[in-house]
């Protein structure tokens, strides 16, 4: 991975050589592009609060809906499976769209951008992570119920302290995913104005009429943030897994 | 605080099935306080089930289960409260993988019976020096034999202080070696007093400790009788054939 990265650096610092190119936009060694790179980087404050908060709705949000999926009674069940498909069958976009622009109408409150964000976000993903502890609950062995049983649990002791800690273990790396996938798509709120990276960047760009050098920097922006949340989620699973082994 | 006729737990021609497959056929059964009883019988026969209805793990459809009195039911209010006075040992242990020894063993007290941490604890300690590995009490249950993973299970049962403990089939899973060192356990616990339901093929240690031996097939209990005249002398066909099989090799 670090290779990839050193020689896309390179390719791109080698045909910055070549003409086209108008680095000055974002040189540090400028008082302009000192300021227009400042401005992109401070997107980087609503793009990581963003994506942490609504992973964050997301992952209760989803636990709450996966709950009655594992029940026995197909009406209960019902829920679950409706929430998913519904919320499954919009775009992020939209619900984005939606969420801020026609929630507030609906509901007679008024949202802030970020909220709107965080909310649509939270709710899109929620399916998703709803069907990762759903996989992850099912996967824990029948005898782990029936000892919590036998050792007269509650169901909410049973879930709290024998079968999710396990099953978290289980979907950790796939709620990693869904974290990088969230923090891509948190881009998307760009379209409703929350000054993120991505806005930040369109912004600098009607400005300077440099969208080439401004989108590579934002381009580079996703890049690093996206590899530091994998390297942090490779390292949390390696510790878990070293839990198990000593 | 209950009149002495009632036995501790009676089983009033239960039926239970799995789709097609009846497990239980009008099965009936009474277990007296501190009786040792000892259920054998082929594969499928429905040893298993009968426990499970017990502490139902598995509801029955039809006939009554009562624990001293009290039947087993979903209306039941504190059904919670009756099944903790009974205890299980299961044949693949089911240990929490994820907790140390001692923490499978006090989770039930700390969160079932809210005893207090440090009680739990003592408590935990006191039962593992029964099972014989007290020094194991910081491992996980992955770190311990199949034979110590047993006798944790047993461990984590006795800490809820069951008035009658179920066993299904505790040494199947056990490579050779290990079976004893568990039996020795179970022993010592009958021998303390404790009231047993055992599914086992372990026919000595049933002719050591049982009281009343049972012998299911198809669903039913064929025969009811104690060990002695169960393994010299059994009445039906089915239980003779059965016990040539097991006691040949």
């Amino acid at each position: 991975m670090k290779k990839i990265v050193t020689l896309f650096v390179l390719l791109l610092l080698i045909s910055g050589c070549s003409g086209d190119w108008g680095w000055y936009v974002v040189n540090p060694m400028q008082a302009n592009g000192l300021s227009n790179l400042k401005f992109l980087f401070d997107g980087f404050y609503y793009t990581i609060l963003l994506s942490v908060c609504s992973i964050f709705i997301s992952v209760i949000l989803g636990l709450l809906i996966a709950l009655p999926g594992l029940s026995k009674k197909r009406g209960i069940r019902g829920i679950n499976r409706t929430y998913v498909e519904l919320v499954r069958a919009v775009p992020i976009l939209v619900l984005i769209l939606w969420v801020y622009y026609g929630l507030p109408q609906l509901a007679g409150i008024s949202i802030t951008v970020f909220w709107a964000g965080v909310l649509a976000l939270a709710l899109s993903d929620s399916a998703f992570e709803a069907e990762i502890f759903r996989a992850g609950i099912q996967s824990i062995d029948k005898g782990q119920y029936e000892a919590a049983h036998s050792i007269s649990l509650s169901y909410s002791d049973t879930m709290r302290y024998v079968i999710l800690p396990q099953a978290i273990k289980r979907i950790l790396p796939a709620l990693g995913n869904q974290l990088v996938y969230m923090m891509k798509m948190s881009s998307l709120v760009s379209i409703i104005g929350l000054q993120e990276l991505t806005r930040r960047a369109n912004e600098l760009v009607v400005t300077e009429y440099r969208p080439l050098e401004i989108y590579t920097i934002l381009v580079l922006e996703y890049l690093v943030l996206i590899l530091i949340v994998s390297a942090g989620v490779r390292w949390l699973e390696r510790r878990m897994q070293a839990d198990e082994n000593h | 605080m209950q009149s002495t006729s009632q036995p501790f737990i009676s089983i009033q021609k239960v039926n239970k099935s799995f789709g097609e497959f009846q497990a239980l056929k009008n099965v009936s059964l009474d277990i007296e306080a501190k009786q040792r009883i000892v259920v054998c019988g082929p594969s499928g026969s429905g040893k298993s089930t009968l426990i499970r209805c017990i502490n139902q793990l598995e509801k029955h459809e039809s006939g009554q289960i009562f624990i001293e009195g009290t039947e087993l039911n979903d209306q039941l209010k504190d059904q919670q409260k009756t099944l903790s006075r009974v205890g299980m040992v299961f044949q693949q242990f089911n240990l929490f993988p994820h907790l140390t020894v001692l923490e499978n063993i006090t989770l039930g007290p700390l969160h079932a019976l809210k005893i207090d941490k440090n009680k739990a604890n003592a408590l935990a300690m006191s039962y593992l020096d029964r099972v014989h590995i007290p020094e194991q009490a910081d491992k996980y249950p992955r770190q311990l034999s199949g034979g110590q993973q047993q006798r944790v299970a047993i461990a984590r049962s006795l800490c809820m202080e069951p008035e009658i403990i179920l066993f299904d089939e505790p040494t199947s899973a056990l490579d050779p070696e290990m079976i004893n060192e568990v039996l020795e356990v179970m022993v010592e616990l009958a021998d303390s007093g404790m009231t047993m339901i055992c599914v086992t093929h372990e026919m000595g240690f049933a002719r050591r400790v049982a009281d009343k031996m049972v012998f299911m097939d198809h669903g039913e209990i064929v025969e009811v009788a104690a060990p002695d005249q169960f393994f010299s002398n059994p009445t039906s066909l089915r239980c003779k054939d059965f016990l040539q099989k097991i006691l040949h090799h």
